[in-house]
């Protein structure tokens, strides 16, 4: 049992590791990206390629002043980000990055743990997520701040509908709420081509989620400023930065879990179809990004409630009634 | 219906521009390195020309000195003697100075030249550490043999 633990542990920290390298070389790509789509070159000079640049972002971070807005609830203040980040890593303990290998002769599954109900575990986490940005807009005692965590609040509530609706017909394909399950059922046919609406609503719900344009309103730098970050500097907005990069992360690799398969695919190795699978969804996220303007939140509001939620409804009875048409017959 | 259809095939299309631009090539010149090709009337910092002789062709006429928007150039004018022929009119510039971060290098003091002895050049990167390094000189604004500004030194004007 002890050994079991040491495993899971070290286990967790390379995972720990592996998200935060990700992360910060995510805003590296995503920079270059951006650049290229705009037929610039983007940060080249820090190092090779400008590989060190998330480095020196990190350091310069680091080192910048601390400061706290006069009038800020300070136990709130800074507990926010710490929890916006911590419910951000948290997710990656039930999403499965390959089945089981041998390493060392031992079996060790690539994934924390099988929960039976992880998907509802990582719905769970990622509504906790929201706290950090609400409570870090209300305790920052600046007026964008608050409406930007007001508007976060309401686009999450709205979102997580739609995309709890996508995952239910998932989940009705695949007769398990655990993910291992969910990517186990998909060994034949991935659930893109028995589900792509179900697919459709839960990336356009997951871009919504992350507060990824074009529905970046909670820091709509235009009408907001900074929005919830605002009156954060130095390692504290670093933190809310990593927490959203990280649910970039999160929600690729979700939308490759549920629908794109998981860690199957030919040739490859496991784990490695699973990585590239999530970089391809990275890609998308910041390919939209330089695409789509930002929606009005009217607009925002109008779509989540007026279209996808019924769509997802639809959906999901509709899934329901194919699943047991042919047993009753 | 067909509105919401219309609407993401916008996008679509919209994706579609934007993925097409991933892969031209960046129109960023990478500067220190790499230098951009200005332009063949490009007005960068000034020379003082010469005729193709040697002699200068300013005749301290003072007339870009009148022309400056920005009152940039200085000129003293002296006479020439047959013993001395600097230029090859009545006078010649003894002193003349432009300041080179008054300038606004709008090019009238070319225009205005008679002779075609002040020009405008090709070189753009005129910083300096010291208001009084940026005071050029008649030394430094002529050029070192005819002809070194880019300028035919046989031309009229």
């Amino acid at each position: 049992m002890p050994g079991e633990i040491g495993i899971m542990a070290l286990k967790s920290a390379f995972l720990v590791f592996l998200l935060l390298t990700a992360c910060a070389y995510m805003t590296l790509l995503e920079r270059r990206m951006l650049g290229r789509f705009q037929v610039r070159i983007g940060p080249n000079r820090v190092g090779p390629f400008g590989l060190l640049q998330p480095l020196a972002d990190g350091i310069k971070l680091l080192v910048k002043e601390d400061f706290v807005p006069r009038g800020a609830d300070l136990l709130v203040y800074w507990l926010a980000p710490g929890l916006s980040m911590v419910t951000a890593l948290l997710v990656y303990a039930v999403i499965p990055f390959g089945p089981e290998v041998r390493i060392f002769g031992r079996e060790v599954p690539l994934y924390l743990a099988d929960v039976n109900v992880g998907i509802l575990l990582v719905l769970a986490i990622s509504s906790l997520g929201v706290y950090g940005i609400v409570l870090g807009g209300w305790s920052a005692n600046n007026k964008y701040a608050l409406l930007g965590s007001l508007r976060s609040t309401a686009q999450l509530i709205s979102y997580e509908l739609a995309l709890g609706l996508a995952v239910i017909s998932v989940v009705l394909q695949a007769g398990s709420l655990s993910l291992v399950e969910i990517v186990k059922a998909q060994e034949r046919v991935w659930f893109v081509v028995t589900q792509p609406v179900a697919f459709l609503l839960f990336f356009i719900a997951g871009v919504a989620e992350t507060n990824r344009s074009p529905f970046d309103l909670p820091e709509a730098e235009h009408e907001l400023i900074a929005g919830y970050h605002i009156e954060y500097g130095g390692f504290k907005f670093a933190m809310y930065y990593v927490a959203e990069y990280i649910n970039v992360v999160t929600m690729s690799a979700l939308a490759v879990t549920l629908f794109w398969g998981g860690w199957h695919g030919p040739w490859l190795p496991a784990p490695l179809w699973f990585l590239l699978k999530v970089f391809g969804f990275v890609s998308v996220f910041i390919w939209i990004r330089a695409t789509l303007p930002r929606v009005r939140y009217d607009q925002l509001m109008a779509l989540g409630w007026k279209v996808l939620v019924p769509l997802g409804v639809a959906n999901v009875l509709a899934t329901a009634v194919v699943m047991v048409l042919p047993k009753g017959m | 219906m067909t509105r919401y259809a219309t609407q993401a095939l916008a996008m679509v299309k919209g994706l579609a521009v934007t993925f097409r631009y991933l892969f031209r090539r960046p129109v960023t010149v990478a500067y220190p390195e790499e230098k951009p090709r200005v332009a063949a009337r490009y007005k960068g910092r000034h020379w003082l020309t010469l005729y193709a002789d040697g002699m200068e062709r300013c005749v301290g006429c003072e007339l870009c000195v009148i022309v400056c928007p920005s009152q940039a150039i200085y000129v003293k004018a002296a006479e020439n003697t047959p013993d001395h022929q600097v230029s090859k009119g009545e006078r010649y510039a003894e002193i003349f100075q432009i300041n080179e971060l008054r300038c606004i290098f709008c090019g009238f003091c070319e225009e205005a030249c008679p002779t075609g002895a002040i020009v405008l050049g090709h070189e753009y990167e005129l910083a300096g550490y010291t208001r009084d390094s940026l005071i050029y000189t008649k030394e430094m604004l002529t050029e070192p043999y005819p002809g070194a500004s880019g300028r035919d030194p046989r031309r009229e004007i």
